[in-house]
């Protein structure tokens, strides 16, 4: 990063009751960014937000926002940042401006600035036709927007954005997504997402969350070549167990292979491929020298969770070695 | 203070904008008129024998007023605003923790305060009524707005902590109501509980909320009531601050 960062969070570890939310996780986020805070339900997403967001406390470790201690600092570090928490909680009895112009007052600002930025904000997140409407009356893809426009109404310096498009249908996650992406440069941004696909499409780096660790944090191009040519291949042949076993041993491009029988005489067979090879043609060569039947070959996508292993693996083999 | 004016203002406007606050209002207008009915056969006799509000005051819909009216009026407070999340955001925004509890106290303070305005009109419509002008005196009733203040102020607080304590309504107006009766029923008990010359019943002797209100409506101020109840207001205001603040200890 050529910019200073202004998100730093330090060896930050936050428990409950005993069970470790997040343990011991350290990024540095750069100005204007927009990163990505990606993991499965209950890695640990939001409670490293609400702890960014001063709801929270750490149990140790540290983080700060343009210099300034969540904990120590924290009005400070609230009048710099936009936070929608999860689900998006609003007032259901307010009227969408009432709602934003109450959010902009508390939030500090003066009454001529707060309906300067109220105007601005309902705009920028086209709430303008709905600003008289009761938020409880709104349709979910309006009252995220709300969240939004709550969020952005005091210019804070960061962002963060708690499962922004959770729930919503794929035109209003669009929609979303490119308001996102326009406030790159201006503001930082942090969200948090449990899609690959949706924190590759909006954000400039990842940063993998998995059971309270981060695992991984690069670029979305970067976390793609490392599962380039990683597309696993499923295979579902009748032939004798111990054979197979042999056979995909035997085959120098297959890096890991799981025999499970499924019925009668099959087995699935699970091939994970050494970097950059199809092994479909392999698999298809060897049924038909052996004359085993094949009744499926496929290969398959790698989900979060193979990067999650993926990832986690050269570690292990480490230790192995 | 900007922070609390915004603050107020919205919990205000969350008063009026729901049904429960116009439903508070109703009743109490309803209670205050069965007592009126007591106060008019009161005033028909020769010689009036009590103040205006002390004939009020006998009424049995006084206490069941102030004691069910402040955990009502005070269980959304934290508990409506933690069940729908809308805390964190609160929370989140450069709030401090007793800006947030004194603007919502405040609030349910003044909603009291209007919910009780019937009482008001009551009292006057009686002078008027029965045309004597020794009926009532500004100062007697003046005491008594004190008293009802006062004691509303510690019910509202106490109904505040209970709600900072649970993230459902329902819940924190029974807590806040077993606060509130508890209270009121030492009292009572305080005489059995503790004799003598001993500190318990010294303190004790001190709670007696019901012969205090009575003393309230005679137009008597005593200063140790008043002191007793600003007190133990600002303490359980203080409790609630401190339940606010919990979230962020380590």
């Amino acid at each position: 990063m050529d910019s200073d960062p202004i998100i730093e969070v330090e060896h930050l570890t936050k428990r409950y009751a005993g069970r470790e939310a997040v343990s011991d996780v350290s990024f540095t986020v750069g100005r204007g960014e927009i990163v990505g805070l990606l993991g499965p339900n209950g890695a640990g997403k939001s409670t490293m937000m609400r702890v960014l967001a001063c709801f929270l406390p750490a149990s140790s470790g540290t983080a700060r926002v343009a210099g300034l201690d969540v904990f120590e600092q924290s009005l400070e570090v609230r009048r710099r940042i936009g936070f929608m928490p999860e689900n998006n909680p609003l007032p259901s009895d307010m009227r969408v401006r009432e709602y934003l112009k109450f959010r902009a007052r508390l939030k500090g600002l003066s009454r001529a600035r707060s309906r300067e930025r109220v105007d601005m904000v309902l705009q920028q997140c086209g709430l303008t036709e709905v600003s008289r409407r009761i938020i409880g009356q709104l349709s979910k893809g309006y009252r995220q927007r709300v969240g939004l426009a709550d969020a952005l109404v005091h210019e804070p310096d960061v962002i963060i954005l708690d499962e922004p498009t959770l729930g919503l249908d794929p035109t209003q996650i669009r929609a979303v997504r490119q308001l996102i992406r326009g406030l790159a440069g201006r503001h930082t941004v942090l969200l948090s997402t449990h899609i690959l696909l949706e924190a590759e499409m909006t954000c400039q780096r990842l940063l993998i969350l998995f059971e309270g660790r981060l695992l991984a944090a690069d670029t979305p191009e970067n976390l793609q070549r490392l599962m380039e040519g990683s597309h696993e291949v499923v295979a579902e042949i009748a032939a004798p167990e111990a054979a197979l076993r042999e056979a995909w041993d035997q085959l120098p491009d297959v890096e890991r292979a799981d025999v499970t029988p499924v019925d009668g005489e099959y087995f699935l067979c699970r091939l994970t491929p050494r970097a950059g090879v199809d092994l479909r043609p392999r698999v298809f060569e060897l049924a038909r020298d052996r004359g085993w039947t094949l009744r499926e070959l496929a290969r398959r996508r790698p989900t979060l969770e193979d990067i999650y292993v993926r990832v986690t693996r050269p570690e292990g083999e480490e230790e192995e070695g | 203070m900007r922070v609390y004016r915004t603050l107020l203002r919205r919990e205000l406007g969350a008063y009026f904008v729901s049904l429960t606050g116009y439903v508070v209002i109703a009743v109490a207008a309803f209670l205050i008129g069965l007592s009126f009915v007591d106060l008019l056969v009161a005033v028909r006799q020769e010689t009036l024998p009590l103040h205006v509000t002390e004939v009020f005051y006998q009424t049995p819909y006084f206490w069941v007023l102030l004691l069910v009216s402040a955990p009502v009026v005070t269980m959304r407070l934290f508990a409506q605003e933690k069940f729908a999340g809308t805390y964190e955001t609160l929370m989140t925004a450069p709030v401090r923790d007793v800006e947030v509890v004194l603007a919502k106290f405040s609030a349910a303070f003044l909603f009291f305060v209007v919910m009780w305005l019937p009482l008001l009109v009551a009292v006057l419509l009686v002078r008027h009524l029965a045309g004597d002008l020794a009926a009532l005196d500004w100062r007697v009733l003046g005491v008594t707005c004190l008293g009802i203040g006062l004691l509303g102020a510690l019910f509202l607080a106490m109904g505040c902590f209970a709600s900072s304590l649970t993230r459902t309504q329902t819940v924190a107006a029974v807590l806040g109501f077993l606060f509130g009766v508890s209270l009121f029923l030492l009292g009572f008990v305080a005489g059995r509980l503790a004799q003598g010359n001993t500190w318990t019943a010294a303190v004790f002797g001190q709670l007696t909320l019901f012969e205090h209100m009575q003393d309230f409506t005679r137009g008597i101020v005593d200063v140790r009531p008043v002191v007793c109840y600003a007190s133990l207001t600002a303490l359980f205001l203080y409790l609630t601050v401190r339940v606010v603040e919990s979230r962020r200890w380590k």
